[in-house]
């Protein structure tokens, strides 16, 4: 009969401690961070070779938060601060002016889909180079894709392994023209290592941090290394 | 046939045995919730109508999670859990010699269809973690929408051995009892008639 009661106990314990509506607390909490240790030693700077055809064109989903497609602000800069030397704001035509990168990847949704497209844009060394940024431990991104008035807006972090690999970007072209409102406009940081929500869209800060600052959809539960 | 004296059903087989069902059962339900969120296969734009099921939302009770980051993060802790499991249970067959004395030829078959399913299903669902840095083992599955059918085909076949296993040891329930309590000397010498072939 003790023996039950402690089996009970424990069966409870074990319920509140797997809370499926706090997914990144208790016991589940603790399983993301062993996933994420084994996340972080299983990446590299292997560059996956997508030799598929891209997507058709309407066949790559659009993903917002906002209700509506959100729109290039007339006075767009992309703010570069954080750990840095000296902070910058830097237009669509300083970002086209810095050394190109291109590839062709297959985009990995946390829902299951997968779609292919050719990206180009600016590598994340190469803005860190222009503002003199630390070797921070995490890169921040923000955007103004916005669920509510008040938001400051979707954002997200990344580890800055993830955030240096060979194929992380600033993309400002998709499928050789430049991004349009649906997937992100004017850029979004573009990657062929992490999940899509991690990947930000209608990009406004890139901020150099020693701090993990969360996420949109990570604060809410998912997952946030998120590496594939 | 025979008269064995010594308990039928080792303790690590009955802990692994009770382990592995609820926890396969937890999987499978909350992998349903996963697939929910795009219940389709093969590339965007172009689904492979031909999986089974495609288009299908299991029905709640058939899920578990609540939502896709519960039933990812769930999904993906009891992974740990079962492959522990899994290791500990293959192991102690292999090193007790459990394996060449309890189960018959015949009985070995559905143990080994089922091992082998299980090993499909926890390789294909690496494949699907991490489709970029395991990319030979995603290669080897035929690439990302490969390893999904594979891993829901596996999780079909699994469940319907899991299943059957179940209910055939309930309408021989005293082999129900023998997982639970472990057999006394005389259950083992009532039931043994399937142990040896």
């Amino acid at each position: 009969m003790r023996r039950r009661d402690a089996f009970r106990a424990l069966a409870g314990l074990g319920l509140v401690a797997c809370d499926t509506r706090q997914p990144n607390r208790g016991v589940l909490g603790a399983t993301e961070r062993l996933g994420e240790h084994v996340q972080s030693f299983l990446l590299s700077d292997h560059v996956p070779d997508v030799d598929d055809a891209v997507s058709p064109p309407g066949a790559f989903p659009v993903y917002h938060v906002a209700p509506r497609v959100p729109l290039v602000p007339d006075d767009w800069k992309l703010t570069i601060s954080g750990k840095v030397g000296r902070a910058m704001r830097l237009t669509l035509d300083d970002l086209r002016a810095l050394p190109r990168i291109e590839a062709r990847i297959r985009h990995h949704s946390v829902r299951g889909w997968t779609a292919v497209a050719d990206w180009a844009g600016v590598h994340l060394s190469e803005i860190a180079k222009v503002v003199g940024a630390k070797p921070t431990r995490y890169v921040e991104l923000r955007s103004f894709d916005a669920p509510s008035f008040e938001s400051r807006g979707y954002w997200s972090s990344w580890d800055r392994e993830s955030a240096m690999h060979p194929q992380s970007m600033i993309a400002y072209e998709m499928n050789g023209r430049p991004l349009s409102p649906e997937h992100g406009a004017p850029c979004r940081f573009y990657g062929s290592v992490k999940l899509g929500y991690k990947m930000v869209k209608y990009l406004t800060e890139v901020n150099f941090l020693d701090v993990r600052t969360g996420g949109y959809w990570e604060d809410q539960g998912y997952d946030w290394f998120a590496g594939v | 046939m025979g008269t064995r004296t010594r308990t039928s059903q080792p303790l690590l087989i009955r802990i692994t045995h009770w382990i592995c069902v609820p926890v396969l059962a937890v999987m499978a339900m909350s992998g349903l919730e996963i697939l929910r969120a795009y219940p389709y296969f093969g590339p965007v734009g172009a689904p492979w109508t031909w999986v089974p099921l495609s288009g299908w939302e299991a029905p709640s009770w058939l899920r578990a999670g609540g939502w896709l980051a519960g039933a990812r993060q769930l999904h993906l802790a009891l992974a740990w859990v079962l492959v522990a499991n899994a290791l500990v249970y293959v192991a102690y067959l292999v090193v007790s010699g459990e394996w060449r004395r309890r189960y018959g030829r015949l009985r070995r078959a559905p143990y080994a269809l089922g091992l082998g399913l299980g090993a499909l299903e926890v390789l294909s669902g690496l494949a699907l973690w991490k489709p970029v840095q395991l990319h030979r083992l995603t290669f080897v599955l035929g690439g990302y929408d490969s390893a999904r059918v594979i891993h829901f085909l596996a999780m079909l076949g699994l469940a319907a051995l899991v299943l059957g296993h179940v209910i055939a040891a309930a309408v021989r329930w005293r082999s129900i009892l023998q997982m639970i309590t472990g057999g006394t000397s005389e259950a083992a010498e009532e039931t043994t008639p399937d142990a040896t072939t």
